[in-house]
């Protein structure tokens, strides 16, 4: 495998930057805005013919790659402008990249193969690979996820979907005991590389029991890794850091973002599962959030801006290991922290943050943490009351200004 | 003794090492001892949905006291294991397997060590059978670094890649669908292998048991599932917990076959038939009407739910190693006092492993992080309490 060239500041790496990829000259901002830029490190990846010839491929390999705002000067790393997609599509190409390159890598689910998958995302993927690696299994979560597990034990690379996330709590034994564990108690003689995944998240009225978030659920599960995507650009790059890692790893999608449609980049690019995004650079206060609520954050922003301040909004991404590294620098910084999430508030992603930060960076803060969480209730059938149990932009704005007084 | 010198050159290596060669030095043991003895069964296989083998089995004189060595080993093994419970060398739970070694040997006998084999928590003689080393089992029982799991996993948690044993499980059930999983990947490579998947009474009435038979059948997977009848779920009798006691009738539309489990050479004969079924034909269950000693764990005295003539009755008159001590007499393999001697010999073997364990260290206490994770390709975790750090923060 490829060797990984990791970088912890943007620019130590520069004498190997590839410089036709890297088109315009770094001026002086701060070293937030640094980060964001996209570092594109040319690993020795080994040349394979089965990449999709979608565009034309110099063999450019981005790891490392922190995604831009589009509206910023950084333009997209090459001359090329990339093509554009819905999340979804997106999912579906990184997924389909990695079963061209890996024989090994699958796909079963409730129908994911003659159907397409319930939200498109292996649409085609039964025609092109045929029905045992898009496999469809009858309605019995715990099995398939069990038979996802024992199979990768052998060596093969399943992705299991859960065709809402809220389904896979019939496969907790399996996912808990199982998939986390036996690397630990086999005394390191099996690797579990399966990715688990599937849209959680509330939707529009989709009722109580199809609107759950299970990444509290799973978080404590020593052994997997988490990671929540929240735009076509992340979606794709985590789908194939996810195949690739040997460890376990569930991919939190969310049911209203698969329509989302952005440029992304012809290259092929792989993100790092353990990175968080910078989405916009500020001074004032930190904001992490993850998914959805990425997008409440970004519109509450534009209301902040107006008002004056200057949020610094980060997209978490990894929700197990949280990115300690980028989101330190970020309070170093601030001095405030608000977190945003629509997981629930009680044992929620937000309270083991809120934990974490206090631990880490309890000197660096000026005022408590804020969480702003999905309220403790089962979700609502009514569109009012549905609204009411997730976190809106206004009270992000409200919690904005009360944190900075 | 020359017996006992070829016995303690297999000491602390594989058990299943052939004996033929050894065994044309000793004198009273023919010397075509590879030749095929045929032997029958103690009882017809009864069969649901498909046509039972035949009752006469093919052995050889090598293999019979293959069987008497490798289930004398797995006998003492777990009487030894016993004695270093209640000496507290071993702690929480520890369920042993005594009474039911035919089932493992006799598998062992059918197949290859390609073909995969995962089990529930009574795995130290699955373990044993295919190819872990005593001083592996005792080490990890003990929790010490010899262990086979690195002392990680305990008494459940044994497991053994290269011979494709997949262990060694404690939740009740979920290794079924594991071990689909595993015929699952058996089917998308192409290889000519099955799985055994070997599960209780008790876990029979789980639901993914019958989920995952569903999907085998349905893909045609070259998994056997086979159910250990030791007729009691821990505590309950298998009357009072399943409504058709009838376990190899219960997968409906997938053909069974029910064996008397203290007979290994029904076991092998069945076993055998169950692969060449499940390579071409799709899943089969095989019901082992089998018992065990000891109650359900160690603490588990095991006579509040069955009566003590029950458990001597059996061993009387149906006991696995007896059984075979009875063959090798009747076919002049080897004398009554070989016998003893072999025994004497296992027990020492047993009794060096655990004094070699007991010199074991315990793991590390850095080792509690590791194999958390994998590593490699950027997955270096940070852990609750940070005990690994990916880059120094500014």
């Amino acid at each position: 495998m490829a060797a990984l060239f990791q970088a912890p500041t943007a620019f130590s790496s520069s004498n190997s930057l590839d410089s036709n990829k890297f088109n315009h000259s770094p001026s002086p901002r701060s070293l937030s805005e640094r980060k964001s830029s996209i570092l594109t490190v040319r690993s020795d990846a080994r040349s394979n013919p089965l990449l999709n010839s979608a565009a034309h491929k110099p063999h450019r390999f981005i790891t490392n790659a922190v995604a831009t705002k589009p509206d910023t000067s950084l333009a997209s790393t090459s001359s090329k402008p990339g093509h554009e997609l819905l999340l979804f599509e997106a999912l579906r190409e990184g997924l389909e990249e990695e079963m061209e390159r890996d024989p090994r890598v699958c796909v079963m689910g409730e129908d994911v193969g003659h159907y397409g998958g319930s939200y498109k995302v292996t649409k085609g993927l039964a025609t092109k690979f045929g029905d045992l690696r898009v496999l469809d299994t009858p309605i019995a979560e715990n099995s398939f996820t069990g038979m996802g597990i024992g199979a990768a034990m052998t060596g093969l690379r399943p992705i299991i979907e859960g065709m809402n996330m809220g389904f896979l709590l019939l496969a907790f034994n399996q996912i808990s005991n199982n998939c986390g564990m036996l690397h630990y108690t086999s005394g390191g003689q099996f690797k579990i590389p399966v990715v688990i995944r599937g849209p959680g998240g509330v939707g529009r009225q989709l009722g109580a029991e199809h609107s759950q978030r299970l990444e509290s659920y799973f978080q404590s599960i020593p052994g997997i890794q988490m990671v929540a995507c929240s735009t076509p650009y992340n979606a794709k790059g985590l789908m194939k850091a996810a195949i690739r890692s040997e460890n376990p790893v569930i991919l939190f999608e969310h049911v209203l973002l698969y329509n989302l449609k952005d440029r992304i980049p012809d290259e092929e690019y792989v993100l790092s599962l353990e990175e968080a995004e910078m989405v916009r650079p500020g001074e004032h206060v930190t904001i992490l959030t993850y998914s959805r609520m990425r997008y409440h954050v970004m519109q509450a922003a534009k209301t902040l801006v107006n008002k004056g301040y200057d949020p610094e909004v980060i997209d978490i991404r990894s929700l197990k290991p949280f990115d300690l590294h980028t989101i330190g620098k970020s309070v170093k910084k601030t001095h405030r922290v608000l977190i945003v999430e629509e997981c629930m508030r009680t044992g929620g992603i937000g309270a083991s943050l809120t934990a974490a930060i206090t631990e880490n960076f309890n000197d660096d803060l000026d005022a408590p943490i804020v969480c702003l969480s999905s309220q403790d209730v089962p979700t609502p059938y009514a569109g009012t009351l549905e609204e009411w149990t997730v976190v809106q932009p206004a009270q992000i704005v409200t919690a904005v200004e009360q944190l900075c007084q | 003794m020359p017996l006992s010198r070829i016995a303690s050159s297999s000491h602390a290596s594989n058990l299943l090492k052939p004996l033929s060669a050894a065994l044309s030095l000793c004198r009273s043991i023919s010397s075509d001892s590879t030749s095929t003895l045929t032997i029958e069964t103690s009882l017809p296989f009864t069969s649901h949905k498909c046509d039972a083998p035949p009752r006469a089995v093919d052995t050889s004189a090598s293999e019979l006291f293959s069987f008497f060595r490798d289930m004398a080993t797995m006998r003492r093994m777990e009487i030894s294991a016993d004695s270093l419970y209640k000496a507290k060398l071993i702690r929480g739970f520890c369920h042993l397997y005594d009474g039911q070694e035919a089932v493992a040997v006799g598998m062992e006998a059918a197949i290859t060590k390609k073909d995969a084999i995962i089990t529930a928590y009574r795995d130290h003689c699955t373990f044993v059978g295919r190819g872990g080393t005593l001083l592996e089992v005792f080490g990890e029982l003990m929790g010490r670094t010899c262990g086979g799991s690195k002392g990680k996993g305990g008494s459940m948690h044994l497991y053994r890649k290269q011979a494709s044993f997949y262990g060694g499980h404690g939740i009740v059930g979920a290794q079924i669908p594991l071990g689909c999983g595993l015929a699952f990947a058996q089917r998308y490579s192409k290889e000519e292998n099955v799985t055994f998947t070997l599960y209780g009474d008790g876990a029979a009435n789980q639901g993914q048991l019958f989920e995952a038979l569903n999907m085998a059948a349905l893909w045609d997977l070259p998994a056997i599932l086979v159910c250990e009848n030791n007729h009691y779920g821990m505590g309950t009798a298998e009357w009072r917990a399943s409504k058709s006691p009838a376990y190899y009738k219960r997968g409906d539309y997938v053909p069974g076959l029910k064996v008397d489990g203290m007979d290994v050479l029904a076991v092998k004969q069945a076993c055998k038939f169950a692969k060449e079924h499940a390579l071409k034909n799709g899943p089969f269950i095989l019901e082992m009407d089998t018992y065990r000693y000891h109650g359900h764990s160690m603490s588990d005295p095991g006579s509040t739910y069955r009566t003590r003539d029950e458990i001597s009755g059996v061993r009387q008159e149906r006991d696995p190693i007896e059984r075979v001590r009875k063959l090798l007499l009747a076919h002049d393999i080897a004398s009554e006092k070989e016998l003893k001697d072999l025994e004497k010999q296992v027990r020492k073997d047993v009794d060096d492993a655990i004094a070699k364990a007991k010199e074991s260290p315990m793991p590390d206490p850095s080792e509690l992080f590791t194999h958390v994770y994998v590593k490699g390709l950027g997955a270096e975790s940070f852990g609750a309490d940070r005990k690994e750090v990916r880059a120094t923060l500014p």
